[in-house]
């Protein structure tokens, strides 16, 4: 590997979080954009051709090791690590709806979910994948919530892009209501 | 168990007297929309035609036999789904084009709360996936990096020390003055030379050479005796003598 192939990856093995870019471009003061495209290409090809328990992975707006997924069980049985614990489906259709259409409002949610969201927003809120982004112009000035970063890592999203775009729903979502 | 489930929001109702043993949440539906798609899923009909007699009455039936924790959010949808189907027997007016068919909100809803369903999914598959694999273990963001060890030697340390011991050899002492107005002393004396004279000018209590906390006491008491009531307090004209005469109402009581 190359030196700066080999710096970057002290670097991911360090940092406990995803690395973004640009913070993997300051580590070397003469590297280029390219140079650490390059360099993460190697370093990815590195784990991967020469067969490796982990992987580098793009993701939540970062770089960041992960063991692969075959030895997730042997790790977890073993109790070196766990599993962070699965969304309530409450807190999965309310993430949901923040993704799509942030900066959203309690009251928009609520209205979508036909049911309170108040503490499921408070958890999401705790638990660092949403934060309140800004206040919304209606009675009383709600305040509005966003994803964070955190949300992309939990997801293995590089950006909201990935998500489908509403347009790549299911048809029967796509149509408009037709008349009746 | 049976009869408290079939009425639920007797149950819900009674949530401070029923024992906490009977608080289940109904983790089955997210909500009233969730368990309004299921139903229409299994009865497999048209979401833009749904036979509303027919949902609703399954609607009341499932949360019937539902226990649940709370029904009120339930209860207002199938409080809507009987008015749809009230309106929905109403007569139609005329022509077949002009009818605002009552159920367009409820399915603009549903679709809605079905586009969401399917991102959930999207987010479930991943974070799924995300969830099979691990990172470095956690490590709180914000920690600082650990402090490499002191490197001294005793000499600076005693220097160290002896700067200190320089520093505060001389220690800046303030002196703390108490607050030197005494007004209930200044009240005491009006007091007792009114007590002798009904009369009094300013000039006799306070000297010409008096200390200013002696002219702000007197001041002080003397406005507090007047609000009590105790004497009048006259100022013919700016910067002249203040009369004092003691107040008849008073030396009455």
């Amino acid at each position: 590997m190359t030196p700066l192939a080999k710096l970057l990856e002290a670097a991911l093995f360090a940092s406990a979080r995803p690395i973004p870019s640009d913070e993997l471009l300051a580590l070397d003061p003469e590297a280029s954009k390219a140079g650490v495209a390059a360099a993460l290409d190697e370093v990815r090809e590195h784990y991967d051709v020469d067969g490796h328990g982990v992987e580098l992975v793009e993701i939540g707006g970062g770089w960041q090791i992960l063991t692969r997924a075959e030895y997730t069980e042997a790790i977890e049985r073993a109790q070196l690590a766990s599993r962070p614990a699965r969304l309530s489906a409450a807190a999965l259709e309310t993430l949901a709806l923040i993704a799509y259409r942030q900066p959203l409002g309690r009251a928009e949610i609520e209205e979508i979910r036909g049911v309170a969201v108040g503490s499921v927003l408070k958890s999401l809120h705790e638990r660092g994948l949403i934060d309140v982004v800004g206040r919304g112009e209606g009675l009383g000035r709600p305040l509005l919530y966003g994803t964070t970063p955190i949300f992309l890592e939990y997801f293995a999203l590089r950006h909201l892009d990935e998500l489908p775009r509403s347009d790549e729903l299911a048809v029967a979502l796509r149509a408009e209501p037709r008349a009746l | 168990m049976t009869e408290l489930a079939s009425a639920p929001w007797v149950l819900g109702a009674e949530t401070a007297a029923a024992p906490p043993s009977f608080m289940i949440e109904l983790t089955e539906f997210s909500g009233p929309l969730d368990l309004l798609l299921t139903l229409i899923r299994e009865e497999q009909v048209d979401i833009y035609d749904i036979p509303i007699a027919r949902v609703a009455e399954q609607f009341v039936a499932r949360i019937r036999s539902l226990p649940l924790n709370e029904a009120a959010e339930y209860l207002e949808m199938a409080a809507r789904l009987l008015r749809i189907k009230a309106q929905m027997l109403l007569p139609r007016a005329g022509d077949e084009e002009a009818w605002d068919d009552p159920r367009a909100e409820l399915v603009r809803r549903l679709l809605e709360y079905q586009q969401m369903r399917e991102v959930v999914d999207v987010l479930e598959r991943a974070g799924e996936e995300r969830r099979s694999r691990f990172a470095r273990a956690y490590i709180p963001l914000a920690a600082a990096p650990p402090e490499s060890p002191l490197a001294l030697s005793l000499s600076e340390l005693l220097a160290a020390v002896d700067r200190l011991l320089r520093i505060t050899r001389q220690p800046t002492m303030h002196d703390v003055v108490q607050r030197a107005i005494d007004i209930p002393g200044a009240i005491s004396t009006i007091r007792a030379l009114l007590a002798i004279r009904a009369h009094a000018m300013w000039t006799d209590i306070v000297r010409s050479d008096a200390e200013p906390w002696q002219v702000l006491s007197t001041l002080l008491g003397l406005l507090e005796m007047a609000k009590l009531g105790e004497c009048k307090v006259l100022q013919p004209q700016p910067f002249a003598n203040v009369e004092i005469t003691r107040d008849a109402a008073s030396e009455a009581a």
